[in-house]
């Protein structure tokens, strides 16, 4: 293989990882928390066609990801609502959430279906770091949303293992009773990080609609808010091990469209099942390694918590 | 006067089948703001969604024949959901049902209608089920969460559809279209009368009626009842988890795979993109509405066929189709809240009382 190539596979995975990287972001901290939402999916979705549609509507694409953030935290608000005060099952709740945020987005963004977006995320080189030699255009020559979310990345690991409200969210997300008796807001904590869960999902969408493959088609996320809670497992819910996890199913989907450069001689439609088979794979691996090592959840994840 | 909020012991038994009405009667009322919002008259909406639905023959009778496949992915994403195995794979498991019906179907073009039928819908069943099986298996084994296998296995089986109608089973004369030729006559499930209802009603039917009796008379049924209600009891009354787990699942991917059949068969006669709007999907909320309960699923089966087809006839008025699924989505969030109020009392007491209560 030339390095060319490779190099050039190597980017495309860093582009195809960063909405899962997002998605797999906000639902590590949500679960940290304790709350599990599987409703990843629809708040992708309601997060690419928000974006979507305020970048066709206003030309910016600053409002264009502000919408896609506060679409999937008001997404991430209905879960908290019913799974912290409501204390509903959060399984069905996310399910129900992935549900209604793929028929409301199909709702709203059938007027935009196949239309084209006035501006999109370019490639911004970064002075001298994207000369660098291999690691250059593989890193450095990508659009601002990647940049943002290496950021992302050693921000919230920062958050989690060394400061003090990092610690009260792995309190409440291992023991609420204890970071409650400690003082711990347990409830509106669950909240804040069930909405920051959704901002992210919304971010991971937006990332597709305006950067990756700027424009909307109805499930355009085809399943990777899934594969982002999956990924969530794969990283032990750390984030460094998240960013890692998400390239290398961006590797995955990259190569898939490359087949044919590769000389990979299997039909296309059935290499487009490859991150999903790999997800089954990854997934039985690392659940039988963690039963092995002990490695685990958030002990409480997806347990409600009530002081009665 | 004051509201006094206490728990309830157990929820009322009406209450525990009026909270669905309540959840659907909330969707419709949310549906008719968010219409609103977007420009569109609710009334008018909703009035074209009832006509199309109930306003004629033609509409009752699409109205079944949306119900049917509906019925039956239901039908096995609730026996699923009783033993808290959260299938949430009946669009894949669907679609391999109409796969293996086809293979049947295109292997033996001149076999009479006797032959071939019974053995689509058993391929189509075995094919489903086998489907269910990689997720039930690591599941049952290992202990891999099944929401995200199931879900996968979705893409992964129309990948190996969208392949096999582009490549061995394209039809030759199909002007290049991704599709597999049109099945013989024999292999088309007949319909009843005039009408496109097939005979799939009557499957749906019989499946109900058998899974009502069995999670109600037998010691399996009983089982299954008890691991879905309380894991820990189960356990400790020796009952084998991964051999239920093994049987549930291949049933529940089964009646998927049988309405992959059904629709393969009797709707489109030929296997092509397209074939479920979405049924595995929809069978999740379906389910859950009609409380896991066998009979009910098939009410509220024909309520969501009813949706589909009002939903169709709104996009003449220019809503989206999209609407039915959001409207969908909502009735769940609906229920679980319309639940949770079921387990609290809520009376009104006067000031000094509650006062001294506390």
């Amino acid at each position: 293989m030339s390095s060319a190539l490779l190099i050039s596979i190597l980017a495309a995975a860093i582009s195809s990882g960063t909405p899962l990287l997002f998605a797999c972001l906000g639902e590590l901290l949500c679960e940290r928390s304790g709350i599990l939402n599987l409703g990843v999916e629809g708040m992708m979705l309601v997060g690419a066609v928000s974006g979507f549609l305020a970048v066709a509507y206003t030309n910016s694409l600053t409002l264009g990801v502000l919408a896609a953030i506060v679409a999937g935290g008001s997404m991430a608000l209905i879960h908290a609502f019913m799974t912290v005060t409501l204390r509903v099952n959060q399984v069905v709740s996310g399910l129900a959430l992935t549900l209604f945020g793929t028929g409301l987005s199909g709702y709203l963004g059938r007027p935009v279906i196949g239309k084209p977006l006035p501006t999109t995320f370019r490639t911004l080189e970064i002075p001298l770091l994207a000369d660098i030699p291999f690691i250059g255009p593989i890193l450095f020559r990508q659009d601002l949303l990647v940049y943002l979310s290496f950021i992302l990345v050693f921000v919230i690991w920062f958050w989690i293992y060394r400061t003090r409200p990092g610690l009260h969210l792995r309190a409440t997300g291992e023991s609420p009773e204890t970071a409650d008796s400690l003082g711990v807001k347990v409830f509106g904590l669950r909240y804040f990080y069930v909405i920051m869960g959704g901002v992210l999902a919304g971010l991971g969408g937006a990332y597709l609609s305006l950067a990756f493959a700027p424009s909307w088609l109805e499930n355009m996320t085809a399943g990777r808010g899934w594969i982002a809670v999956a990924l969530v497992i794969f990283a032990v819910w750390n984030p460094l091990r998240a960013l890692f996890g998400s390239y290398l199913f961006g590797g995955i989907e990259a190569i898939g469209y490359r087949s044919q450069v590769l000389g990979i001689a299997i039909s296309p439609y059935l290499l487009r099942a490859l991150p999903y088979l790999f997800t089954i794979l990854v997934l039985i691996l690392v659940t039988v390694r963690s039963r092995k090592k002990r490695l685990g959840a958030p002990a409480k994840l997806g347990l409600p918590y009530s002081r009665e | 006067m004051r509201i006094k909020v206490s728990k309830r012991e157990t929820i009322s038994p009406t209450y525990r089948y009026l909270s669905p009405v309540i959840a659907v009667v909330l969707a419709l009322l949310f549906g008719m703001v968010v219409l609103y919002i977007t420009g569109f008259n609710p009334f008018t909406v909703y009035r074209a969604m009832w006509h199309g639905a109930f306003g004629s023959l033609y509409g009752l009778s699409e109205t079944m024949v949306k119900a049917i496949p509906l019925m039956l992915c239901a039908l096995g994403v609730g026996l699923a959901f009783r033993m808290l195995m959260w299938n949430i794979g009946a669009e894949g498991q669907l679609y391999m049902g109409a796969i293996g019906a086809t293979w049947v179907a295109l292997t033996l073009p001149d076999s009479s209608a006797y032959i071939l039928i019974p053995l689509m819908i058993v391929a189509g069943m075995v094919l489903g089920g086998l489907w269910a099986l990689l997720s039930a298996i690591p599941r049952a084994f290992l202990g891999v969460n099944e929401i995200i296998t199931s879900l996968m296995l979705n893409h992964v089986a129309i990948s190996i559809m969208e392949y096999l109608i582009h490549g061995p089973w394209k039809d030759p004369h199909g002007f290049g279209f991704p599709l597999t030729p049109v099945f013989s006559s024999a292999a088309r499930l007949p319909t009843i009368g005039d009408s496109r209802v097939h005979y799939g009603l009557v499957l749906a039917f019989v499946a109900a009626i058998i899974l009502f009796f069995v999670l109600k008379k037998t010691k399996w049924g009983y089982e299954v009842r008890v691991i879905g209600e309380s894991p820990a009891v189960a356990r400790y009354a020796g009952m084998n988890m991964a051999r239920n787990i093994i049987i549930v699942m291949f049933i529940s991917g089964a009646l998927a795979g049988l309405a992959g059949m059904t629709e393969v068969s009797a709707i489109a006669g030929r296997l092509q993109r397209g074939l479920s709007p979405g049924y595995g999907y929809s069978a999740i909320i379906i389910a859950w509405l009609g409380k896991l309960n066998p009979v009910t699923i098939i009410v509220v089966s024909i309520l969501f066929g009813a949706l589909l087809v009002g939903g169709f006839s709104a996009q003449f008025i220019g809503v989206p189709a999209a609407s039915v699924n959001m409207l969908q989505g909502s009735m769940l969030f609906f229920l679980l809240a319309a639940e949770f109020l079921g387990r609290y009392q809520f009376q009104l007491v006067p000031k000094k009382e509650a006062q001294s209560n506390e």
